[in-house]
């Protein structure tokens, strides 16, 4: 099973990168940023949608062949990314939402440590845990 | 460098030894006469003769000197069992030994290879350079950090203390030790230990206790107040006898030596007067950003930085209440002294527990703080006692209390000195301003220890001098006593007698609410006077207009000013100075301490407000983000 998590702001590099395993992590630093294209997309095709968590989450984003990938905003742009290996099918779209809950929460959580500068690579241990925490659970 | 066995002990306990390594967990261990006679003695060694386990201490200080790994160390510790009983008992150290031995002729730690010849475990005593070893607090926390084993009986410390308070002899002892190994490297071991961590806030060590630097002065002196059997060539550690006997004399607040995550007296004293001058009110917050400032200025890298705030922002808020500051605080010293930042915040220093363990003494800095800032926020620090989880019944008795120990702030305040943090020389003169109020915080903690049931070193020298509960007569000598002449000498002296006075008679309000008014008059002006407008002067219960009439127009002038600043109503200073006579030369005096007065506590209204729309106006902000986002999102679609 195939996790990668990215988040990046509006400029789009990424903030944080992690996949399990760590094999073929340049393969989905390339998806993930191909499928930034994509959240935009979806984003500026929102509408009249208010802004909360369902609208936050984008769903799935576009199916690949080998996996599938999803987006999640938030209300400062900073998009979530995640791919999912397709043949993981017990994976159900509540169960994205809540991990992408989890991933926002700890984002906020780094945002109010005054020593992060937004913007910068996030090297909170704490994220660390919990995103990892969250892809062993997954896989 | 085996020593020769001592022989006396060793028939005695042979037996012993044998009929408890048999017994040991149905294991039959067969223990040569060496074996015997020399695992009797490293026992005897490890423990005193009327305990029946051994120190962790200076069984861990052993099984270093057994030269193996820190891992290994770790499994032979697992496979002796004394992981699993708790303690070392004479089985577990026997077969400790031979799993030592056995490490060392380069078996496996396992039960089976103990059942084997085996020649007598090596250890490389230790020398007793303790200058050189310990010569830096960090080296000296390493040390500590060794203590570690599953638990370590306090008794053993104390019996080892015994042993300690021998007077300091120069080393006679002098281990015949072959150099050790380089500090560094030793450090590096002990704190790979690991035991403090894996223990981290359940171990009963203490390492971050304050009395490292004065620990570091007396490891020369207790070198080599051997624990043990005197004969004996190797040498306990004698930091760790240094230590707990450290800490069985002054013995403070905590119930365990030596872990480092725990806060002591002394240093939550020192903490929460930088928590005063960064934020007066210690009920409210210090923001991100202050907090990044202070913490900054101890010039750790910015990653620590970063994860000790994380570590310590429970709440995740982005400000640090008292406790939360505190722990950031402790982590900030602790890694300045060397310490290894642990991945989650240890259990004493967490926020309930230290609000818990801090009650009483932060209760009182509320009600002082009340007191003495004349804020509207009094108020609130009664909340905040009352949210404390505890009974606002005990805020006679704290104020009571108030008045002890004014000595161990500036206990605290030495104890400064021995950290090498930046931050204090800096913030020193703060905290030696807020001296009068914050030695009533240290009186309350040192108070709090005692109920912990420990044994304070010194204790504080208790209310006497100042008759914290006293009728308002002894009060009213002092004060006429005091009244003119003294009142301009009150600023000098730290510790006098004085001042606390009046700040006691602030704190007494809710028992003597109805006597003298007058006294907090000459008090609370020359406390005005005394401290940056931290001195309360709620010193006039707005419920008392027909006793200010009583008084020279000069208080009259005094009090309708004060009275709306005070909402604290029951908590006012009651004792006010019968001084029947106001001497008409200080009038003017009076006046501009009035009108000194005042503007302090309008600033402090004017602050309090500003950061109350401070706060609201970044709430707004937050809408305004929302909304301009909402307006993104409806914006009329481009196509792409």
């Amino acid at each position: 099973v195939l996790v990668s998590v990215v988040c990046s702001p509006p400029q789009n590099y990424p903030l944080y990168i992690r996949s399990v395993p760590t094999e073929n992590q340049l393969k989905f630093h390339y998806t993930v940023h191909t499928s930034l294209d994509v959240v935009d997309e979806k984003i500026s095709a929102m509408g009249k949608a208010l802004v909360d968590q369902r609208e936050l989450y984008l769903g799935l984003l576009y199916p690949t062949e080998d996996y599938k990938v999803y987006g999640y905003v938030t209300n400062s742009k900073v998009k979530f990314v995640m791919v999912v290996d397709s043949s993981n099918t017990a994976l159900r779209d509540n169960e994205i939402r809540s991990m992408f809950r989890k991933l926002h929460n700890s984002y906020t959580d780094i945002m109010c440590n005054p020593f992060y500068n937004p913007g910068d690579r996030i090297h909170s241990r704490a994220f660390d845990n919990m995103v990892n925490s969250m892809m062993m659970q997954v896989c | 460098m085996e020593q020769g066995p001592a022989g006396g002990p060793a028939a005695a306990a042979g037996a012993a030894a044998a009929a408890a390594a048999a017994g040991t967990g149905g294991l039959l261990l067969a223990l040569s006469e060496s074996e015997q006679q020399r695992y009797s003695e490293l026992f005897s060694r490890c423990c005193p003769p009327p305990e029946a386990a051994a120190g962790g201490s200076s069984v861990g200080e052993l099984f270093r000197a057994s030269q193996l790994p820190p891992d290994t160390l770790h499994q032979i510790t697992e496979v002796c069992g004394a992981k699993r009983v708790g303690y070392f008992g004479p089985a577990q150290f026997y077969i400790a030994l031979k799993l030592i031995a056995a490490a060392q002729s380069g078996f496996p730690v396992r039960i089976e290879s103990i059942k084997n010849e085996l020649p007598l475990p090596q250890f490389m005593p230790l020398k007793n350079d303790s200058e050189v070893r310990y010569g830096t607090p960090a080296e000296l926390h390493g040390v500590k950090f060794q203590v570690p084993h599953a638990t370590l009986e306090k008794n053993s410390y104390k019996r080892a203390d015994e042993g300690d308070k021998q007077e300091p002899k120069s080393p006679p002892m002098s281990p015949i030790c072959s150099p050790p190994a380089s500090p560094s490297t030793y450090q590096r071991i002990s704190l790979s230990y690991g035991y403090g961590k894996s223990r981290s806030g359940l171990e009963q060590q203490h390492g971050g206790r304050i009395k490292i630097g004065i620990c570091t002065l007396r490891v020369n002196l207790d070198v080599s107040s051997a624990l043990l059997a005197p004969a004996c060539g190797w040498c306990q550690c004698p930091s760790l006898q240094s230590l707990s006997a450290e800490r069985e004399q002054q013995d403070s607040s905590a119930h365990y030596s030596d872990d480092p995550w725990r806060i002591t007296e002394e240093q939550r004293d020192y903490y929460i007067n930088q928590f005063r001058s960064l934020q007066p009110d210690l009920n409210s917050f210090i923001s991100g950003s202050v907090a990044k400032n202070f913490f900054t200025k101890s010039k750790l890298p910015i990653p620590e930085l970063s994860h000790i705030w994380e570590l310590s922002d429970v709440d995740c808020d982005g400000a640090l209440t008292l406790p939360e500051f505190c722990a950031a605080f402790h982590l900030v010293v602790a890694r300045k002294n060397g310490y290894q930042l642990p991945e989650t915040l240890p259990e004493t220093l967490l926020p309930e527990y230290l609000q818990a363990a801090s009650l009483k003494p932060m209760r009182d800095c509320a009600l002082f703080d009340s007191y003495s800032e004349s804020l509207p926020g009094g108020q609130q620090t009664w909340d905040f006692s009352r949210t404390e989880k505890t009974s606002t019944e005990e805020v006679p008795e704290n104020s009571a209390v108030l008045q002890d120990g004014k000595k161990d702030d500036k206990q605290g305040i030495e104890i400064n000195n021995f950290f090498f943090f930046p931050i204090l020389t800096a913030q020193e003169s703060n905290a030696l301003k807020a001296r009068p109020r914050s030695r009533s915080y240290s009186s309350t903690s040192i108070e709090d220890a005692m109920k912990k049931g420990e044994e304070p070193p010194t204790p504080p020298p208790r209310p006497q001098k100042s008759h914290s509960r006293a009728s308002s007569l002894d009060l009213n000598k002092i004060f006429q006593q005091n009244t003119q002449a003294v009142r301009s000498g009150w600023l000098p002296p730290p510790p006098p007698a004085l001042p606390p006075r009046p700040s006691a008679s602030q704190t007494e309000q809710p028992s003597e609410v109805e006597l003298h008014p007058q006294m907090n008059r000459p008090p609370s002006q020359a406390e005005e006077n005394s401290s940056a407008k931290k001195e309360v002067v709620l010193s006039q219960p707005p419920s008392k207009p027909a006793r200010r009439k009583l008084r020279t127009e000069t208080q009259g002038l005094e009090t309708p000013e004060l009275s709306p600043t005070i909402n604290v109503t029951s908590s006012l200073p009651a004792v006010k100075p019968h001084l029947p006579v106001q001497k008409q030369s200080s009038k003017q005096k009076r006046a501009i301490q009035t009108a000194i007065r005042k503007n302090k506590e309008a600033n402090a209204v004017l602050a309090r407000l500003n950061s109350e729309l401070q706060q609201q106006l970044k709430e707004v902000h937050k809408e305004r983000i929302a909304l301009e986002t909402q307006l993104e999102q409806l914006r009329p679609v481009t196509v792409l």
